[in-house]
């Protein structure tokens, strides 16, 4: 198989402009003959759906949720980033463009993150026209602040809620275009299978999630914006229903999937507290601008942090990176917070916790400050824990949040699926081995609305598609195979929860392929996994019937694929024997005990392809070249 | 652990919207009180499910208080009884060891309910698609600095803008009206430059979808305040009455 990246040549801050050129454009008239089905409604799949409508595309938009307003997008709190350099700290495209992959860990595409800081610009400009109430200052003029370890003032923000509003404004465009009839909205729809003819992606076959009905729709491309895959390991920050079964089905039909080992662990979350717990909340890491991260310094200490006096207290990332302190990249704050964990330096009843202070930062700006700036995220903290962290420091811990790996995707976010395009975390391009604070949305939105309105136009404009509707072969096929996962899984009739056998997962995937990993607990995993699998199989309990609205056999369909797909994680975790931003193997690490890359052998992107539930998959590397930011190990002392 | 309280809950069940539906009763036992009121649901459901038994079907997804899928009044009370608050990040803390809990699902014509305390808000998605967004495309942005916002008038949308759309305030008011939900994305929009332009296109239309929708009329109860998650205040009907006038007038 010959993954091609597709990025233009010449310069690198002419690609994108040139390639805009170049792209084939289809005739204005000729668009409405086009049909795009666009899964999944956050920042991504809204923006792209609307975006297409806009230009004359017929677009047909399904989201698992009752409304496209609620995909997960919508939790992201602290901001997104743009290279607008309104605050005159010496922010510009390529400063963007340079931090993103060096906190990438130099495992994105180059051309990828250039024209992604290229385009960061127009996405503040269009949301603002859209009427999301971004933070101002008293002169009417943007608001920002600096954000997840980067030395620039770039990110702009909505209070404690910037994914709510970015995603209700993607959203008011995506119900504009639909009062027009461009888009024709599916909700409560669950992709079970991707349908592929004579070599290209051109439909879906969803599930009615109210009817329980399978429904067949073609198009003659389709995207898939469906999110990343952190509810493999059960608890993590994601909606409970996240999941990775549109990207599997598309990748059990022949498209690669890339870096599934990149996963990002985010260090401010609240600690887990029992073992019914059903998600992890993540508190947004802005947080870390006023609150200094510590643990006491003698190990298995237990008295309330009121009564430890501050020589005793360890300020553990101000001590080890004096620059960035308790700024560093996420991958760093959680791998930090492990560690004094794993030293028995740990808080809380279960000691799986770090403080985060605010008590010199209210001594500092005074409580209104800190309330004005963080105070959702207080009662946020207060709800759930039953703590005041006014008064007393809160507890974090590090979890589970964002997923790097995604479907490989070229430089026109099309997969080796002719017609299969991925966007925003779904795909893996632009973040590599570990995404930044506030990158997320602007991925999202930038290949929505800026990267897939000029690529997806060239596919179209490229050759002859053909004809095809859903009475062709490969959709009953398709059909078929979906009712049979289904009647498969309600006969069961075993004796365990899909959500106890979720968890037995999840925390074999914590244990052996979370923060810190190694080549026998991934070789133990590979061995666990299978026998967790064939349990399901043999021991669950699905509950209730196909045809009716079943949330028991909703959450079954996709631990079933989770059960697979964690396979292939583990199997990339251990295939890549260096350690590079949220990916630590701890045989590859430097005396200080940062993450050690290996570029000599691992500058490249590792996309596999499926050869079977069980089969090691077949590897292909897409080699990545750096010419202008130089590789070199990344440090934040 | 933080405590463990037994509770007796007496859920609505009912198979869709064709059927009568009922309360049935189901033994909490042994609930650690820092759970969540959905995670105190999971485990009842689990039970239900090891029985070979239909678990009670509920929405839910984001279980931090912000996509606005969650949602069932609790002893009478949209979201149950803290302020401000969604069910998901409704904690059992809140209860006592014996209480009798009653859980029923948004009670209101627009919501037929889908299953138990699932229902279907899709009237929402409808009043928004008449007329809840700016008519600007993709590209067609001037620089984000080229229209100045008084921060007054950003707060205000701002405030506003936080609707999760999970449709407690219809739930609440004694004539299921959406007016809270409503005006909050008229108000969104009336208080930013952008939205001006279309305010009286957006004020009548939105306005008239909702009616279509079968929602009641408001008469100033401000039940819905009182349940609104995320406290939207009552001024943006005010408000929303105001745009409302203004294009009746003008128009």
């Amino acid at each position: 198989m010959n993954l091609d990246s597709n990025v233009p040549s010449g310069p690198i801050s002419e690609k994108w402009t040139r390639h805009k050129f170049e792209l084939k454009l289809v005739n204005p008239a000729n668009k409405r003959r086009f049909s795009v089905i666009v899964v999944g409604t956050g920042l991504a799949g809204s923006s792209a759906a609307a975006t297409l409508s806009e230009l004359g595309y017929k677009v047909k938009a399904f989201c698992i949720q009752d409304t496209p307003r609620r995909a997960h997008s919508i939790a992201a709190q602290g901001g997104i980033n743009a290279a607008k350099n309104y605050q005159n700290d010496g922010d510009s495209v390529y400063r963007l463009f340079y931090d993103t992959v060096k906190g990438g860990d130099y495992r994105a595409r180059e051309a990828n993150v250039h024209r992604l800081a290229e385009v960061s610009n127009n996405i503040i400009d269009q949301c603002v026209a859209q009427g999301v109430p971004f933070a101002r200052e008293y002169g009417g003029l943007l608001d920002n602040r600096s954000f997840g370890g980067a030395q620039v003032s770039r990110t702009f923000y909505a209070r404690g809620q910037t994914g709510q509003q970015l995603l209700l404004g993607a959203y008011s465009a995506l119900v504009k275009e639909a009062a027009k009839g461009g888009v024709e909205m599916f909700p409560r729809r669950e992709m079970l299978d991707l349908v592929v003819v004579d070599g290209k992606a051109r439909g879906i076959v969803v599930r009615n999630l109210i009817t329980g009905k399978l429904e067949s729709h073609c198009a003659d491309a389709v995207l898939l914006c469906t999110g990343g895959y952190s509810n493999v390991f059960f608890l993590s920050t994601n909606a409970k229903a996240c999941n990775v079964t549109a990207a599997w089905r598309a990748h059990k039909r022949g498209a690669c999937f890339a870096n599934p080992c990149f996963t990002q662990i985010h260090p401010t979350c609240i600690p887990v507290h029992g073992d019914y717990q059903s998600k992890l909340t993540l508190m947004s890491e802005s947080l870390r601008n006023d609150g200094r991260i510590w643990v006491p310094k003698k190990e298995g200490d237990k008295r309330p942090p009121s009564d430890i006096p501050e020589e005793e207290r360890d300020y553990y990332l101000e001590r080890k990176y004096p620059s960035f302190g308790n700024l560093v990249p996420r991958d760093v704050a959680s791998r930090n917070s492990k560690d004094v964990c794993d030293e028995s330096r740990g808080v809380g009843s279960t000691g799986m916790a770090v403080y985060l202070d605010f008590r010199d930062a209210i001594n500092r700006v005074g409580q209104a400050t800190i309330e004005a700036r963080y105070g959702n995220l207080f009662q946020m903290y207060a709800k759930i824990t039953g703590e005041d962290p006014y008064q007393t420091p809160m507890m974090i811990f590090p979890a589970l949040h964002y997923t790097m790996g995604g479907l490989w995707v070229d430089y026109n976010l099309m997969s080796n699926l002719p017609g299969l395009h991925v966007l925003g975390e779904a795909n893996f391009s632009d973040h590599g081995a570990n995404r930044l604070g506030a990158s997320a949305l602007m991925q999202g939105l930038a290949d929505g609305y800026f990267v897939i309105p000029y690529t997806l136009g060239h596919y179209f404009a490229s050759g002859p598609i053909g004809k095809v509707d859903t009475d062709h072969a490969a959709f009953k096929e398709a059909e078929k195979e979906s009712e049979l996962r289904i009647n498969r899984l309600l006969s069961v009739k075993g004796k365990r929860t899909v959500d106890e056998i979720h968890r037995e997962l999840g925390m074999l995937l914590w244990e052996k392929c979370g923060m810190a990993r190694n080549e026998k607990g991934l070789k133990e995993a590979l061995e666990r996994i299978p026998a967790i699998r064939e349990e399901f199989w043999e021991n669950v309990t699905v509950t209730g019937s196909a045809g009716s609205f079943n949330q028991t056999l909703e959450r079954a369909g996709r631990v079933a694929d989770f059960l697979e797909f964690a396979e292939l994680m583990v199997y990339d975790a251990l295939n890549r024997a260096e350690s590079c931003g949220g990916h630590f193997r701890q045989e590859s690490q430097t005396e200080e005990g940062e993450a050690l890359r290996d570029d000599e052998n691992y500058c490249h992107v590792s996309a596999w392809e499926f050869a079977g539930v069980g089969r090691d998959p077949i590897l292909h590397k897409e080699p990545l070249v750096f010419e202008e930011v130089h590789l070199t190990q990344r440090s934040y002392k | 652990m933080e405590k463990s309280i037994d509770l007796t809950l007496r859920i609505w069940r009912q198979n869709g919207p064709n059927d009568r539906g009922r309360f049935v009763t189901y033994e909490a036992k042994e609930i650690d009180t820092a759970m969540s009121f959905l995670e105190m649901l999971d485990v009842v459901n689990a039970d239900i499910e090891r029985r070979g038994e239909d678990p009670i079907a509920f929405d839910h997804d984001c279980r931090e208080g912000i996509c606005g899928m969650c949602g069932a009044a609790i002893n009478g009370q949209a979201h149950g009884p803290d302020k401000g608050t969604t069910l998901c990040q409704l904690h059992m803390r809140r209860f006592n060891d014996g209480d009798t809990l009653v859980v029923e699902p948004w009670r209101a014509t627009p919501f037929p309910v889908i299953k138990d305390l699932a229902v279907d808000r899709s009237a929402f998605d409808r009043i928004l698609q008449a007329g809840g967004y700016v008519s600007v495309r993709t590209g067609q942005a001037p620089d984000a600095h080229a229209v100045l916002v008084r921060k007054e008038n950003a707060e205000e949308a701002m405030d506003a803008a936080q609707c999760i759309g999970c449709g407690a305030c219809v739930a609440a008011c004694p004539n299921a009206s959406a007016m809270l939900f409503v005006s909050a994305k008229v108000s969104q929009l009336a208080s930013l430059p952008q939205g001006h332009p279309e305010r009286e296109r957006r004020a009548l239309a939105m306005a008239e979808q909702m009616d279509r929708e079968g929602f009641g009329y408001c008469s100033n109860h401000y039940e819905c305040e009182a349940a609104c998650p995320k406290e939207i205040d009552v001024r943006h009907i005010a408000r929303m009455n105001r745009e409302f006038l203004r294009a009746r007038v003008l128009a």
